[in-house]
C-alpha cells in the first residue's frame, strides 16, 4: 500500500513535470533557429525564461513537492514558486515574440490575426479577470474543503496545480506588456487592479494565520500564512518595478519648444519610422545650441548688462 | 520669466516646476503614506515586536482595511519613487512642495491607523501590556502635527502659483 502511494506520486510528479521541460526544450529550439535569420534573441529573455522553468519544477518535482502533502508551509513555498515567480519570469521571456519570430511569416500573420481577434484571450487578458481568477481562485482553494480534497484526489491535483500556474502567468501579463499584448488597458488602470488583487491576496493570507485551512494545524498555518504574505509581497514588488518603470521609460520627456523647456506632448508628429517631425525642425531651428545652453546664455548676456548681479 | 530667475534661486534649476506642481505634491503625499506604513511595519512591528502579525480579536473588516493600505502603501512608495525620478529629468522638483505632501500623506495615514483602524475597527493597539493612552495620545497628536505643517507647506506653495 505504502510503496503504491509513493510510486503514484511520483508518477504525478513527473506528468506535472514533462510540459515544463517541453516549453524549455522548444524555447531553446526556437531561439537557436530564429538566430540563424533574425537579430540574437536577447540572453537575459532566456535567462528568466530558465530561472521561470526551474522556479515551476522545484514546486512540482522534489523535496518541496513531496513535503509539500504533508506540511502546509512547504505548500506554501510551492505556491510562491508556481503560481508567482514562475509567471513573472516566464513572462519576462516573451515566448509569444518568440514563437512568432521563429515560424514562418504567413504563419506568424495569421497567427497574429487569430489572437488579435481572440474573445476569450481578450477576456482572461483583462486585468480585472485575470485578478479574480487568480486571487478568487485562491480563495475558494483555501476557505473551502477543496484543499483538503485535492490531497485525497489526483485529478483534482493536476487541475488545481494547472490552474494555480496559467492564473498566475494570465494575472502576470494582464499587468505587464512584455510579449505580443493585442489588448491593453492604461497604466493608472492596470495599477488601481494590481492594488486591488495585492489587497485580495494579502487578507487571504492574514485570513488563513487565523483560519486555517480543514486539515491544516495551526502552527503550519501560521507560518504558511506568513510565507504567502511576505513571498508574494517580495515577487509582486518585482512585478510593480517593472510596470512603473515601462511608465518611466515611455512618459521620457521630449525636448518641445523655448517657452516651456521640457513638456509632454500628446499630439505629436511621427513619421512611419518614429522620427518626432517637430523635434527635428526645432534641432534645425536652434543647431549648436541646446535649450539649456540658450537660457544660460541669455543669463550670462543679463549680468553684462546689468552691473550689480555681476558683482555678486 | 526673468523674475522669476532671480526670486528663487532653484527656480533656475527646476523651471518646470511651476507647471508640475501637482505632480510634486501627490509625489509628496503617496511618499508619506509609504513611509508611515514602512515605519509601521519594520519598527513597531519587526524590530520592537510591540504588536503583531494577526490579532485574534480583528474584525473582517480590519482585516480589509490592513490588506488594502498594506498593498497600497508600498505600491504607493515605489510609485512615488518613479514620479519623484521624473520631476527630476524634467527639472519640475519643488522640494519644498514636496516635503509638504509627505508630511501630510504621512499625517493623514498615521490619524487613519491610530483612530479608525486601532480604536473603531480594533485592528490591534500600538503597544500591549501597558497603559495605552499616553501612546495613543503621542501617535494622535503627531499625526495631527503632520497635517498641519504639511498643509501649511502645500497652502505657501499654492500661493507662489499664483504669483
Amino acid at each position: 500500500m505504502h510503496t503504491h502511494e509513493q510510486y503514484s506520486a511520483a508518477t504525478l510528479q513527473i506528468f506535472l513535470a514533462i510540459p515544463f521541460i517541453l516549453l524549455f526544450v522548444i524555447y531553446i529550439l526556437a531561439v537557436v533557429l530564429s538566430n540563424r535569420k533574425k537579430k540574437t534573441w536577447p540572453g537575459y529573455r532566456m535567462v528568466a525564461w530558465s530561472f521561470g522553468i526551474l522556479c515551476a519544477l522545484l514546486s512540482l518535482v522534489g523535496p518541496i513537492a513531496d513535503l509539500s502533502h504533508t506540511d502546509f508551509s512547504a505548500h506554501m513555498i510551492g505556491h510562491v514558486l508556481l503560481g508567482m515567480l514562475a509567471p513573472l519570469l516566464l513572462a519576462l521571456g516573451a515566448p509569444v515574440t518568440l514563437l512568432l519570430r521563429t515560424i514562418r511569416i504567413p504563419t506568424a500573420r495569421k497567427l497574429t490575426k487569430i489572437l488579435r481577434n481572440s474573445r476569450p484571450l481578450h477576456l482572461v487578458q483583462h486585468p480585472v479577470v485575470a485578478s479574480i481568477l487568480n486571487i478568487g481562485g485562491l480563495w475558494v482553494l483555501y476557505t473551502t474543503d477543496l484543499f483538503l480534497m485535492m490531497h485525497e484526489n489526483m485529478l483534482l491535483y493536476v487541475i488545481i496545480h494547472a490552474h494555480i500556474f496559467l492564473a498566475g502567468y494570465v494575472f502576470t501579463i494582464s499587468i505587464i506588456y512584455v510579449d505580443v499584448t493585442p489588448f491593453r488597458k492604461s497604466y493608472l488602470y492596470r495599477t488601481v487592479v494590481f492594488v486591488l488583487a495585492l489587497a485580495g491576496h494579502s487578507v487571504l493570507s492574514k485570513y488563513i494565520y487565523g483560519n486555517p485551512p480543514t486539515g491544516v494545524p495551526s502552527d503550519q498555518a501560521e507560518l504558511g500564512s506568513m510565507i504567502m504574505y511576505y513571498g508574494g509581497d517580495t515577487v509582486e514588488v518585482g512585478l510593480l518595478i517593472i510596470l512603473f518603470y515601462q511608465w518611466y521609460k515611455k512618459s521620457r520627456p521630449t525636448f518641445n519648444n523655448g517657452k516651456e523647456g521640457f513638456a509632454i506632448s500628446n499630439n505629436k508628429k511621427f513619421t512611419v519610422a518614429g522620427t518626432d517631425i517637430e523635434e527635428v525642425k526645432r534641432l534645425n531651428a536652434n543647431a549648436g545650441m541646446s535649450y539649456r545652453e540658450i537660457n544660460e546664455w541669455f543669463a550670462k548676456q543679463q549680468s553684462k548688462a546689468d552691473p550689480l548681479t555681476k558683482k555678486t | 520669466m526673468t523674475n522669476s530667475i532671480s526670486d528663487s534661486s532653484d527656480f533656475k534649476q527646476n523651471p518646470n516646476k511651476k507647471a508640475y506642481a501637482k505632480q510634486n505634491m501627490w509625489t509628496g503625499i503617496l511618499f508619506g503614506l509609504g513611509i508611515v506604513a514602512f515605519i509601521d511595519e519594520v519598527v513597531f512591528h519587526q524590530l520592537l515586536h510591540w504588536h503583531h502579525f494577526y490579532d485574534k480579536s480583528t474584525t473582517d473588516i480590519g482585516l480589509v482595511s490592513d490588506g488594502l493600505f498594506h498593498a497600497f502603501s508600498f505600491i504607493a512608495t515605489i510609485g512615488a519613487s518613479f514620479l519623484l525620478a521624473d520631476l527630476h529629468r524634467r527639472h519640475a522638483f519643488w522640494l519644498k512642495r514636496w516635503v509638504g505632501g509627505i508630511l501630510l500623506g504621512a499625517g493623514v495615514f498615521q490619524l487613519y491607523d491610530g483612530i479608525i483602524q486601532h480604536k473603531w475597527m480594533g485592528l490591534h493597539q500600538i503597544r500591549y501590556g501597558v497603559d495605552i493612552l499616553p501612546y495613543d495620545l503621542v501617535w494622535n497628536i503627531l499625526a495631527a502635527l503632520m497635517i498641519l505643517i504639511g498643509a501649511i507647506l502645500i497652502q505657501q506653495t499654492n500661493h507662489k502659483k499664483e504669483g
